[in-house]
């Protein structure tokens, strides 16, 4: 294309010239337009539509923070707690930088996790938008991995250790596994060797992962649009005139002030918590890794950070009695399946896999089978849009069935996550496993309930109140 | 909907009331200041004089020591007793390996040891103020003491000649409903050159300064958040209004 094609650009007052320059060597205006001025954005997003735009703001935070703190840190195990101590204290502001990674790491997952449960809610991951969720579960796994190399980096008791049980869950696996763990470590035990290569990993690796994963996420968002909380396709109504959706404004200026507005809520809370309380009663900051880390002394009781707690619980929970349990909703489950599909290929597969599996519950170690579990309990949310077969997105307009059993795996999920906070006694044992249960039965039985559920009728367009 | 929401805030509610007993020592209450300079500058005496020649702090440099008020000449001249400068960091010179052996473990650094000793059954202070003030006379023990706070720990009592000597004494207490229970309770056996009520203030401002040496950036982290709070506050006025300018006209 000749340079002189395009059209100018216009608006700008004395940047005019300097932009048309810009633009007819690079999409400047296409994008400004696909993506802010001209997407258009339902108008009824609520509350819970804030923490995609602060999840963001959030990644930036750990990006800048991180990249000021990567000049002081030492990645060695005889220099990184004393190094992060001379952040805390003789790197001017380097108190301030360190919290702000530290809250920010916390803040990260309660964002991710709010808008997780958007999703959840309004059927954010129903056709078209089976991508989005999909590349937004990859992000969720890379900041679990992102979170979890951080955390080795203070070297601390609680990030030395809790490294430890974690890379050691690979040498459940079998055959492969002690080598694999090794492979990870780099060394026989978790050192320093395995902070180095977990400094690389959560300093390059991981957030280049993250970064381009956030970008494929925006752009599949951007192709297909917004869903809302009622859960109708705006594009189904558009203007004869404009041809925009007569619900839809434009991403700008509309969701960028109120977004904006978001942002210093958010802020305002994340300041209260890193300038008032930065160790949150330990839960961001814990006390134990102001120990710095020592092979022979293994704390009595080791928990990961509180944003993987709910994992760590159903990794506890998988004990021998446990596995009688799950052989018994395998068998029954494979029954449900086996039932429901028509087709005889699918059946004999299923009675296979079943077979397979409940020969491997009695014969393998119960404690590979807490790390499948584990891995199966992050993994099923990739199998949403497929599972949800209800013929309504939100909430809004679903029966009792449906907000019950969401309800009660968000209650199943918090009490995972305070247990993994604790230590083991038989009843919290029991506890976890009955809410193992209901957080698998949650998405396995979904495709059961979500037909059976009373919806009502989605509207034709968007419940808005006007501007409040 | 409401009822949904109702029924999701009580569920959300019920990990709370699940929530197990404490830990089986009680701590007490450390009685402290950290605004309280002279507190500050009286736990930093006793700190270079009865811990800082096995414990060391190294992470924190004497001349820090002026944000309690002192000046570099008396840094040097009261604080410091081997040949430190006042800008090095508060280390000592014993070996770690010759620690092990005396002691059985090395003695820890205690720049952040206010911090690492909190737990859900009391701050770092808390613990603190009661371990220090917890020692015993246990003659089956290597250095003749034993704590109430922290069982068979490898240090002696270095305070022993100001708080004198405790023993642990148990006694049974009748409860209602006819039911014994056995209490163990420190007595003071020997005095020492200080009264109890004395040594405990001791031991406060002790306390304070680890408390202190724990997180020095405390008192600037919170001023500066006061500011950092006020700015956010003005922030959101504004983004409020442009907000509301802006969807006016969103029907």
């Amino acid at each position: 294309m000749a340079v002189a094609e395009k059209q100018p650009v216009t608006g700008a007052g004395p940047f005019n010239g300097l932009l048309t320059w810009v633009d007819q060597r690079f999409p400047l205006v296409q994008l400004w337009r696909e993506h802010l001025a001209e997407y258009y954005a339902p108008k009824n997003f609520n509350f819970w539509y804030y923490f995609g735009s602060l999840a963001l703001l959030v990644l930036v935070l750990q990006i800048v923070t991180g990249i000021l703190l990567t000049m002081h840190y030492k990645p060695d195990a005889a220099q990184a707690f004393a190094s992060v101590e001379y952040i805390m204290r003789d790197v001017p502001g380097g108190w301030l930088i360190r919290y702000m990674h530290s809250t920010g790491a916390s803040a990260f997952f309660i964002v991710v996790y709010l808008h997780m449960f958007r999703g959840l809610m309004y059927g954010s991951y129903r056709k078209p938008r089976e991508l989005i969720w999909i590349f937004g579960m990859l992000i969720y796994l890379s900041l679990m991995a992102e979170a979890f190399f951080g955390y080795l980096l203070p070297w601390g008791q609680m990030s030395y250790w809790g490294a430890q049980v974690i890379v050691n869950l690979f040498d459940a696996i079998p055959l492969i596994g002690p080598d694999l763990a090794l492979w990870i470590r780099g060394d026989y035990v978790v050192s320093d060797a395995t902070l180095n290569r977990f400094f690389s990993f959560h300093v390059i690796a991981i957030p280049l992962v993250l970064l381009g994963l956030v970008a494929a996420h925006i752009m599949a968002l951007h192709e297909v649009g917004s869903n809302n909380p009622d859960g109708v396709e705006i594009k189904k109504n558009l203007d004869p005139k404009t041809g925009h959706p007569v619900d839809g404004i434009p991403f700008h200026p509309y969701y960028t002030v109120k977004d904006t507005l978001g942002a210093v809520v958010f802020l305002i809370v994340f300041c209260v918590i890193m300038f008032f309380m930065p160790e949150f009663g330990g839960y961001f900051l814990e006390y134990n890794n102001y120990i710095p880390a020592d092979p022979l002394k293994t704390p009595p009781h080791i928990a990961p950070v509180w944003y993987f707690t709910p994992y760590y619980s159903i990794l506890r929970a998988t004990t021998e009695n446990f596995m009688w349990v799950l052989a018994a909703g395998l068998i029954a489950y494979s029954a449900m399946v086996i039932a429901a599909v028509k087709i005889n290929a699918v059946r004999i597969a299923v009675v296979v896999i079943a077979a397979l599996l409940l020969v491997g519950f009695f014969t393998l170690d119960p404690k590979v089978w807490g790390v499948v579990l584990m891995g199966a309990a992050v993994l099923i949310f990739f199998g949403l849009p497929w599972l949800d077969q209800s013929p309504v997105r939100s909430i809004r307009y679903k029966g009792w069935l449906v907000k019950g059993a969401l309800a009660l795996f968000v209650v199943a999920f918090f009490i995972l996550g305070y247990l993994g906070t604790q230590t083991v006694t038989e009843g919290r044992t029991l506890m976890a496993q009955v809410c193992t249960l209901i957080y698998f039965v949650f998405f396995l039985l979904m495709p059961w309930y979500t037909r059976m559920d009373k919806t009502r009728p989605e509207p034709a367009r968007v419940t808005w109140q006007g501007a409040h | 909907m409401t009822h949904f929401r109702k029924l999701l805030v009580a569920l959300l509610a019920a990990p709370a009331l699940a929530i197990a007993a404490g830990e089986d020592v009680t701590l007490d209450r450390a009685p402290i200041n950290e605004h309280d300079l002279i507190s500050l500058q009286r736990g930093a005496q006793v700190f270079v004089n009865y811990c800082l020649n096995c414990h060391g702090a190294g992470y924190m440099r004497y001349n820090r020591l002026e944000e309690l008020g002192l000046t570099t000449q008396q840094i040097r001249d009261n604080l410091i007793f081997t040949g430190a400068k006042v800008g090095d960091l508060m280390k000592i010179a014993m070996d770690a390996k010759d620690a092990k052996e005396w002691f059985g473990t090395p003695p820890p650094d205690l720049s952040v040891i206010a911090r690492a000793r909190a737990s859900p059954a009391g701050s770092g202070a808390d613990w603190l103020y009661t371990y220090l003030r917890g020692f015993y006379r246990d003659p089956t023990r290597h250095t003749g003491w034993n704590n109430t706070v922290y069982r068979e720990v490898g240090m002696p009592h270095v305070l022993w000649q100001l708080q004198g000597e405790q023993v642990l004494k148990t006694e049974e207490r009748a409860l209602p409903g006819g039911r014994k229970e056995k209490a163990q309770k420190l007595a003071l056996e020997k005095p020492g050159t200080m009264t109890p009520l004395e040594y405990d203030k001791l031991v406060a401002d002790l306390v304070n300064f680890l408390v202190y040496m724990g997180e020095p950036a405390k008192r600037s982290r919170i001023e500066l958040g006061i500011y950092v709070l006020i700015f956010l506050g003005v922030m959101w006025v504004l983004a409020y209004l442009l907000k509301k300018e802006y969807w006016k006209d969103v029907h």
